[in-house]
């Protein structure tokens, strides 16, 4: 916590970048580590609060192991993405926001992941596949609760 | 014997492909063979359709075989891969393929041929000229020359950017900012995304040189952060300039100075409004300013801030390198250089193209995305992202320029492409663009943040037949108040979109 809050400290509009760091390490940003951040940043908890909550990225409760992401914008629309997306709730068993119960897998919607061409795409983690069925999908859904 | 080179495209949508698995496999089944050679990650090419494109290269120029997977390449190496290869993914000779030979790439000029982290690739295919020559000359003569050029705004806008560029460098203050805009929401469009990850350093020297032109010290580039790959890039990127001395204090031994930052946004499409994005940078909630103050006079942390898209910036290099007037000489009317189309949504050959503006849509959709991916008809596309209009058949024969496009009730954007097929259902397409206001408007004007939510209300009255006439006056009345009373294009533009799709399609409205 406090290394990221210190890397940062003293740069234009530190808090993003400080937040950003604080998720990337823990996947989330616990309501513990809001009043420090505030201190460091001379903010006000509320000022972080509103932050936190205007973009979608910022989390305060700890994600499943693997966060997927699933296009919901025309290009993938185009190409069968809601279809995708029924099916992945489906297969999950969960809807947009929440997480399997063994923990597994969050399902976040996302709009756009400049990956248009080649529709419809998802990102899990850090990786995008792409013309994603949903064969596909449970093929890769399959293969991630395998190498637990 | 040197190794043979092989290049394999390390792109976010050629690894969503598969290209990290076909690298891997070219590498394990030359060193099987006992074949020995040099594997490059280059960028790609933006000629999605053909990816994983892999390129060998040969005495009298690059072979490319595509798409690849890594199931292919046993029966490759069988047809002689990566010698002469005679084999169905054999695609000739790279530079051949019409769908690329066509084209006219000036800002895309790189893109592909080189490891995009190379800077002495990227000097050996004329990097850095601009900057070179941008330093010998004084502030305005660079302001001049991207006047000059006539150069317009990426982003969507449209906007000069030579006027821009002016306005800062006529605004005295101690501390100006250079601010990339790359954060490319709009649904169809990845010619940002392609650039920065195919050839950052390209970027990189435009924001320079735009430094340089308005007297600005510190530059940031505000990425999306659904564009992970990217990230990786540019940080690398901008590392390596600053060990260049290409970056930082004393600029290619002058006594410039020019520091850059990369930032990460946190998932919100309004971020692409460049007040929103200011705000954003600055550590708030990306809140829409109020204009003016224009950001030109009063931007990030209130002084003078240019923020130009990927594009515009990505076409200064090559501006101050040839001069303006020779960027000028492409185009048509008002809209002058190339026009960067991304094809995208239901497209059988979809990408990157970059063409002199002045071609049409039905040239675009039919010769070089080949119709739709699914075989079925086209039936509409949507043309400048998601606050962008459904143009149906009997406009496509408009040429693609700012102008024209804005005459028949269409605006071009950032040049994304969406293709529909037949199977469409053009209410819910009006009924999304409301949804989507909803989720993504800032909410600093009650007509988007409220409106959007009625909007879509609404709409499902009308889908249901509830009153059908009276609920789309309502609609009608919706769009002229979000239109007038929102003070950026998320609100002001969604009902573009809607009204685009009523208009032309009245029969999926339950007519």
């Amino acid at each position: 916590m406090e290394s990221a809050v210190n890397s940062h400290q003293g740069r234009v509009g530190a808090l993003l970048p400080v937040l950003h760091s604080v998720q990337d390490k823990l996947g989330f940003i616990p309501t513990e580590a809001v009043p420090l951040i505030a201190g460091a940043l001379n903010l006000s908890r509320a000022e972080i609060h509103g932050v936190m909550s205007f973009y979608h990225d910022f989390r305060s409760e700890p994600p499943g192991e693997h966060v997927v992401h699933l296009c919901r914008a025309e290009a993938c629309q185009a190409m069968g993405a809601l279809n995708l997306e029924q099916h992945a709730r489906e297969r999950l068993g969960i809807e947009f926001g929440e997480t399997t119960q063994d923990g597994l897998f969050t399902l976040e919607p996302v709009y756009c992941l400049g990956n248009c061409a080649c529709s419809p795409s998802i990102r899990v983690n850090d990786e995008i596949h792409a013309r994603v069925t949903p064969d596909k999908f449970d093929e890769l859904i399959a293969r991630l609760e395998s190498e637990q | 014997m040197s190794p043979v080179k092989i290049y394999v495209p390390k792109d976010a949508t050629a690894c969503a492909l598969g290209a990290d698995a076909v690298a891997e496999s070219i590498i394990a089944g030359a060193s099987g063979r006992g074949i020995d050679i040099e594997l490059i990650r280059n960028g790609s090419r933006g000629a999605f359709w053909l990816e994983p494109l892999v390129e060998v290269e040969a005495e009298s120029g690059r072979i490319a075989f595509g798409p690849v997977t890594p199931a292919d390449l046993p029966g490759l190496f069988e047809s002689g891969f990566p010698g002469t290869a005679d084999h169905v993914l054999s695609l000739g000779f790279v530079d051949a393929i019409d769908w690329l030979a066509s084209q006219q790439r000036l800002t895309f000029a790189r893109a592909g041929w080189i490891d995009p982290l190379s800077i002495e690739a990227y000097r050996s295919m004329g990097g850095y000229k601009g900057l070179e020559r941008a330093l010998r000359m004084q502030a305005q003569e660079i302001v001049d020359e991207v006047k000059d050029s006539g150069l317009r705004g990426r982003g969507g806008a449209a906007f000069p950017t030579g006027i821009k560029w002016q306005t800062v460098l006529d605004t005295p203050a101690g501390q100006k900012y250079i601010v990339c805009n790359a954060d490319e929401g709009d649904s169809g469009t990845f010619a940002d995304r392609l650039l920065m990850e195919a050839d950052p350093y390209q970027l990189i020297e435009g924001m320079t040189i735009a430094g340089l032109a308005v007297g600005a010290t510190e530059g940031y580039i505000y990425l999306r952060s659904e564009y992970p790959h990217c990230k990786a890039v540019l940080s690398e990127a901008i590392s390596r300039a600053e060990r260049e001395g290409l970056l930082g204090e004393g600029i290619c031994g002058s006594g410039r100075t020019f520091r850059l930052e990369l930032r990460i946004g946190a998932g919100a499409y309004i971020c692409g409004e460049e007040t929103s994005l200011l705000d954003s940078l600055e550590g708030k909630r990306g809140m829409v300013r109020f204009k003016p103050p224009l950001p030109a006079i009063e931007g990030l942390m209130g002084k003078p801030t240019v923020v130009n898209n990927v594009l515009s910036l990505g076409a200064i290099s090559t501006i101050l390198a040839e001069g303006g007037a020779h960027y000028r000489d492409f185009g048509t009317g008002r809209s002058r250089g190339t026009l960067t189309v991304q094809l995208a949504g239901n497209i059988l050959r979809g990408g990157l193209v970059e063409v002199p503006f002045g071609a049409t849509l039905r040239e675009l959709i039919e010769g070089y995305g080949g119709g739709t991916a699914t075989g079925r008809p086209v039936r509409t596309v949507q043309v400048g992202g998601p606050l962008g209009t459904y143009l149906p058949e009997e406009d496509w024969d408009v040429p693609l320029d700012y102008e024209a496009l804005a005459q028949v009730g269409g605006m071009l954007g950032h040049g994304g492409i969406v293709v529909f097929d037949d199977t469409v259902d053009m209410a819910q397409q009006a009924r999304f663009a409301m949804e989507f206001c909803a989720v993504e408007s800032c909410g600093k004007c009650t007509p988007c943040r409220v409106g959007s939510v009625r909007g879509v209300e609404v709409i499902d009255r009308v889908i249901a037949g509830d009153r059908r006439e009276f609920n789309l006056q309502v609609l009608d009345d919706l769009c002229d108040t979000m239109i007038d009373g929102s003070l950026c294009a998320m609100g002001g533009l969604t009902p573009l979109p809607v009204r685009s799709a009523l208009r032309h399609f009245p029969e999926d409205f339950g007519e």
